[in-house]
């Protein structure tokens, strides 16, 4: 399961000063994939994967630290069928292949893999993609 | 055997003709022989769903009161082409919207009414005796205006090339988005169920016959602009009632980047007249070949990276230098079997007959290229020469020695074989003093990873070079990578500033 961990690192005991993952991942033994970092002086965001049946417990521990945790199960990148053409131009910008054709040119959405790179978003030109909120 | 379109259209209003889609024909034609496909089949329709830039719309609004000679007119903020008569504009699907939303544009307008929402329509004007009024702005439904007559002068290409990007750059194009490194492939077009492979020769395609436009009967005009048949890039003029269209065929788009465009929907209903009709329309994927060019080169002859069919395109992936790259259409496949199976429909109801051309268009022809009087400027026209340079194993001080003393403030570092390797700056040089440092040698400050141009390098890219990377100048190598001078942005500015001569 993917979960999206946003956090502070203004102060020098701020989670995002602290290293968090790596704690957890020793502590418990769970291993934790990074999909995808944004840090900047102030805050952070960070995309884990994670095994589904540890989710709850990394959650768990991550929001002790002072993280925000959201699991992004489905629908993390939304489209809108009314705008969407199936032109496909989302297919060959993704680089998880979360989207293909169909056998009849309809666009299919393979949810889970998304890493929220935001690629697809801007590549659509009948701007159908968003990010659910 | 031949079949005369008289045959047809009298088979078409009895309500029995027999009508297949371009995608049906070559499985009919491998089944039945191409004699017995010709006698089987009457009507091969077509059908394609893609941007096409080159589309627009002639406007009437009518005559106000007091009335007004419209000489510049806006539609939803986006400017129309008002310099025909009083009260009619063209407005054309990339033109930007004067307000700065690069996601609107005429495509946009042209949608919104089709979808019969109302536009404001603004136009002023200097006031004549006989049209005194200054300015209008009202709204404006579809259905309000006495003409909206849709004319797009190029439309249905026969195939486009595909495009890839070997530069390292990502680029947003026409052709999409396109990862840097060959990352993915984007491709337009519909191949088989496309108008024009089905008719390669133009015996049958050319100005005059009906078609579908948008969701309704439209005509073909003649030859579009920039046709091209003679090297397989042919295309149409078209025209329809833009009043009579629907929005699911009429799809206005941005090219993220690059600007709006309107996807439109064209078919092509095909009589099979004779053997080399059947022969025409049992085209596949296979046998349209395309290129896939690089657009990281941006210069009008762009190379080639390889030859590929619809086929392989279409198949969601290709090899390219050893490596399977993902393709993008573009256009959308399903709409446009939607396009070939209404036209199907209309055809099959006995709601449209076929027409010949009453002009045909010239198979041969070839789009030539702007014949320019003022060629594009190069680098080496204003380069200068004269660069200071400095090698590689010489002493940080000598290069602040030589910086004080030159114009420049970059000097472009060379190894002992004289080729280029590196660059120093002002900036560099400062910042070495300043740390004090354990650097003692050019080489251990320079910049290793050099942005460079060439002699006959178009001084627009080499522009575009110094912006995009925000840096003030480039050294100037020949072919052997050795430096023949240094381009920096006052000597840029020197052509920007209109004092470059020819
Ligand atoms: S790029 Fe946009 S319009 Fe095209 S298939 Fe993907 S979601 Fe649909
Ligand atoms: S956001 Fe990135 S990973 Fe997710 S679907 Fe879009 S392109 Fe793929």
């Amino acid at each position: 399961m993917k979960l999206l961990l946003t956090f502070s690192r203004k102060r020098e005991s701020d989670p995002g000063r602290q290293p968090v993952i790596a704690r957890i991942v020793k502590e418990t033994g769970v291993l934790i994939n990074v999909e995808k970092a944004n840090i900047d002086s102030t805050a952070g965001e960070v995309l884990i994967d994670v095994p589904d049946q540890d989710a709850d417990l990394i959650r768990r521990r991550m929001e002790e630290t002072g993280i925000s945790v959201r699991s992004l199960e489905r629908n993390a990148i939304v489209r809108d069928e009314e705008e969407c053409i199936d032109c496909g131009a989302c297919i060959s910008v993704c680089p998880q292949n979360v989207f293909s054709f169909d056998a009849d040119w309809r666009i299919q959405v393979r949810q889970g893999a998304c890493v929220l790179c935001g690629k697809c978003i801007r590549a659509c030109p009948h701007q159908a993609l968003s990010q659910q909120q | 055997m031949e079949k005369s379109l008289e045959v047809i259209n009298t088979r078409i209003r009895d309500g029995n003709a027999r009508v297949v889609t371009a995608e049906e024909m070559p499985a009919i034609v491998d089944e039945l022989g191409e004699e017995g496909a010709l006698e089987e089949v009457d009507v091969v329709t077509t059908g394609t769903f893609g941007a096409m830039c080159s589309s627009g719309a002639f406007f009437n609004f009518g005559h106000a009161d007091p009335p007004i000679r419209m000489e510049r007119v806006w539609l939803n903020d986006v400017e129309a082409y008002a310099g025909i008569a009083a009260v009619d504009a063209y407005l054309g699907a990339t033109q930007a919207s004067a307000g700065n939303s690069e996601y609107y544009g005429g495509a946009h307008v042209l949608e919104d009414l089709v979808a019969g929402k109302a536009v404001e329509l603004r136009a002023t004007s200097h006031g004549t005796d006989c049209y005194p009024r200054r300015a209008i702005t009202t709204e404006v439904l579809l259905e309000d205006l006495n003409q909206a007559i849709m004319v797009n002068p190029r439309n249905a290409f026969q195939r486009y090339n595909a495009a890839a990007n070997a530069g390292d750059r990502q680029l947003y194009t026409y052709m999409g988005t396109l990862l840097p490194r060959c990352g993915n492939i984007t491709y337009s077009g519909a191949g088989t169920l496309s108008p024009l492979p089905n008719d390669p020769a133009f015996r049958v395609i050319g100005g005059g016959v009906p078609i579908f436009l948008g969701g309704t009967q439209g005509m073909i005009i003649g030859e579009g602009t920039q046709h091209s048949a003679g090297s397989g890039f042919g295309n149409l003029m078209v025209t329809g009632d833009m009043k009579q269209m629907r929005q699911e065929f009429l799809r206005a788009a941005v090219m993220p980047g690059y600007g709006t465009t309107l996807y439109v929907g064209v078919g092509v209903p095909i009589p099979v007249l004779d053997l080399s009709i059947v022969r025409s329309t049992a085209v596949r994927d296979e046998d349209i070949l395309t290129e896939i060019i690089d657009y990281g080169i941006p210069r009008r002859d762009r190379p080639s990276l390889k030859k590929v069919s619809y086929a392989e395109l279409k198949s969601g992936s290709v090899e390219l230098e050893g490596d399977r790259v993902k393709t993008s259409p573009l256009s959308s496949y399903r709409k446009a079997r939607e396009v070939a199976a209404e036209l199907k429909r209309w055809i099959e109801a006995g709601s449209m007959e076929l027409a010949l051309p009453t002009r045909s268009i010239n198979a041969e022809r070839r789009a030539q290229s702007m014949r320019e009087t003022a060629r594009a400027p190069r680098v080496r026209e204003l380069m200068n020469t004269k660069a200071v340079s400095i090698t590689e194993d010489e002493k940080i001080k000598t290069a602040a020695r030589k910086l004080l003393k030159g114009e420049t403030n970059h000097l472009p570092v060379l190894d002992r074989n004289g080729m280029l390797v590196g660059i120093v700056t002002t900036f560099d040089v400062s910042k070495a003093v300043v740390h004090d440092g354990k650097n003692n040698l050019v080489r251990d400050i320079m910049t290793k990873n050099v942005i460079k141009t060439h002699p006959e390098e178009p001084v627009d890219i080499a522009a575009q070079k110094l912006e995009r990377n925000n840096i003030s100048a480039l050294p100037v190598v020949d072919k052997e990578n050795r430096v023949v001078g240094i381009l920096s942005a006052i000597d840029l500015g020197k052509l920007f500033g209109g004092r470059w001569q020819r």
